[in-house]
């Protein structure tokens, strides 16, 4: 079996990536010195998996949001890849620019023709750079609004692959309307008359994530992160203290599970042992799967009827008393 | 060696921004010193410089409607602390503590009223509870309002006055963002107008959800409107902001306000606004 080594280890990982390097050692022994280590290696191996499984069924809050940032995951456009037999991008806002830190595009998925819309984050320092770190402008979500509306005049249903830190808080963005433009698109997503699923593929900030994520399915990754602020927004403001992260992750409750808890989130995906950038192609079947089963079901609703249902769902949202 | 001591007590930070209960006021903008009386009457703008002090939901109420014409509905929801979020102190408390100290139940207030006789379904936003954060609350209130005014085909208009979402509500604060705005696509087809009318400050969520759709913009001069807050996009872009970014006359001439109205003019204005939506050809 051909084991992708991970460059990048988290801290919780570290026990799994001592015993396994332990493990590589014995191999290396083994085949110079001739000793016969079977055993033991195969031994060390069943342990390193029971460790594997172990840890990754109790992360903490805290750990999914490392998880859900973690440098090697696939992003928007790793999924668009494997998962859509076409797929072309569309570019630009036709009214100032193209903003890379969202794709949209034309895509074949399975046996349906869907337009996709995602944020997409860089890999190394220059296509970070490039695209702003997944933090949208304002001409981002006006380009998701074009696609939108081709949607919309095409009849094809939506598929948004959400994972952004946040839309992108500079002046420019302030000048261009960033508010406005989400706004715009939250409205508009909530009377489409064609399906519309939401994937949180990993970290879903605030009004920058919801900016491409109103829909009649909200579905979420296992390890991904969804929340009104970031962790360490929270913590800076709340706890006037960033490095209290952790403890804001575990208070706002981010994480998949607990957003189906909070009647949020419709389903999660289920990700390999040791998160989704240990098997993106597996990950990317799956999500594949998933979102196909959803679509199928809602391709057949007549579309005032996707509508009203869609608003009723954003109605039921929350929690109050009442005397 | 005392001579480094300070002999004067330190400056100490002053509150500037809760009015002192005394006979006399400073002007927070130009230093000018009011006479409380005279300041009350004017509905909180300066004599001297027309600055917009901040007020809250209940002098709005009286800037906007006909007396004796208000008439609120649904005081009765609080929020439940669905997360039973602590950060310091259990937001619980801290939510308890804020509904006894400023005597209603969260950041917005709804109601219907008459403004120059034409009834209104309003929703007025108070800085004072949480800094008009939107929470589970804000957004169920403001949905309602929206509905109300979607079945009896009323105007629509929500006062903006707000630091943005509520953190202690997580994931269920964001999602007001969409309940609201979804609920406004079902206004829009009275053919009644919506006016959002955007104050100091109206930032975060607020911003980019219902204060950013309205058919008309209003906003009072010099409020601070943006989506991410000053202080964020200092530390992010690591320079000084340029003087006058993010206020009133910022947003008029980047093409996101309709118009830019004084406190003691907009009654008036919104009247004929009405007026105009509601006339027949």
């Amino acid at each position: 079996m051909a084991e992708k080594k991970s460059k990048f280890v988290l801290e919780f990982e570290k026990p799994i990536i001592d015993l396994e390097n332990k493990i590589t050692e014995m191999r290396e022994y083994a085949a110079k010195s001739g000793i016969v280590l079977e055993d033991d290696i195969r031994r060390l191996e069943n342990k390193a998996g029971q460790l594997r499984a172990e840890i990754f069924q109790n992360l903490s809050r805290w750990e999914r949001v490392q998880l859900a940032r973690h440098p090697e995951r696939p992003y928007t456009l790793d999924y668009i890849n494997r998962m859509c037999s076409y797929f072309d991008e569309l570019h630009g806002d036709r009214l100032f620019g193209d903003d890379p830190a969202m794709i949209t595009g034309l895509a074949r998925l399975g046996d349906m023709t869907v337009v996709i819309i995602g944020q997409q984050k860089g890999r190394d320092t220059k296509d970070k750079l490039r695209r702003n770190f997944g933090m949208p402008n304002p001409e981002g979500y006006r380009k998701a609004l074009r696609a939108l509306r081709l949607a919309e005049k095409f009849n094809k249903p939506v598929v948004t692959l959400i994972d952004t830190p946040g839309a992108y808080p500079g002046i420019g963005a302030e000048e261009r309307g960033q508010a406005e433009a989400i706004a715009r698109n939250l409205y508009e997503m909530a009377q489409l008359p064609v399906p519309i699923i939401n994937v949180v593929i990993g970290e879903g900030a605030s009004g920058g994530a919801l900016g491409i994520g109103v829909g009649d399915r909200i579905l979420m990754m296992e390890n991904g992160w969804y929340s009104v602020i970031s962790p360490e927004g929270c913590a800076a403001i709340l706890w006037r203290d960033a490095s209290k992260a952790p403890e804001a992750a575990e208070q706002m409750k981010v994480t998949a599970q607990d957003l189906v808890d909070l009647a949020i989130v419709d389903e999660v995906i289920p990700e390999p042992v040791g998160g989704a950038h240990a098997d993106p192609d597996k990950t990317a079947e799956i999500l594949k799967e998933v979102i196909l089963r959803h679509l199928s079901e809602l391709v057949k609703i007549p579309p005032k009827k996707l509508i009203e249902a869609r608003i009723e769902k954003y109605g039921r949202m929350g929690a109050w008393t009442e005397e | 060696m005392d001579w480094f001591k300070r002999s004067k007590p330190s400056l100490q930070a002053q509150n500037k921004k809760e009015l002192p209960d005394g006979l006399w006021v400073k002007c927070e903008n130009c230093g000018e010193i009011i006479y409380r009386k005279e300041l009350d009457k004017r509905y909180h703008v300066c004599p001297k410089c027309d600055y917009h002090f901040r007020i809250g939901s209940d002098t709005y109420i009286k800037l906007l409607t006909d007396e004796g014409t208000w008439q609120e509905f649904n005081a009765n929801i609080k929020s439940a602390d669905p997360l039973n979020f602590t950060d310091y102190k259990k937001y619980s408390e801290k939510y308890a503590l804020t509904v006894k100290k400023i005597g209603f139940n969260d950041a917005v207030i709804t109601g219907t009223g008459l403004l120059e006789q034409h009834k209104v379904v309003f929703a007025l936003m108070d800085f004072r509870f949480m800094g008009g954060s939107m929470g589970s609350v804000v957004g169920e209130k403001i949905s309602r309002a929206i509905q109300k005014a979607t079945k009896e085909k009323l105007p629509l208009i929500i006062l903006s006055s707000s630091g943005g979402a509520r953190m202690h509500e997580g994931v269920l604060s964001l999602m007001q963002l969409a309940k609201t705005s979804a609920r406004l696509t079902q206004f829009a087809k009275t053919g009644q107008p919506f006016i959002s009318l955007l104050t100091n400050p109206t930032t975060g969520g607020t911003t980019a959800s219902y204060a950013m759709l309205g058919d008309i913009q209003i906003a009072e001069p010099g409020a601070l409107i943006g989506f991410a807050g000053p202080r964020v996009i200092k530390q992010t872009i690591g320079q000084d902001l340029p003087a006058g970014f993010q206020r009133s006359e910022f947003l008029l001439d980047h093409g996101f306000l309709d118009m830019i109205v004084h406190r003691h003019e907009l009654k008036q204005r919104i009247a004929n606004l009405i007026e105009f939506f509601q006339s027949k050809n």
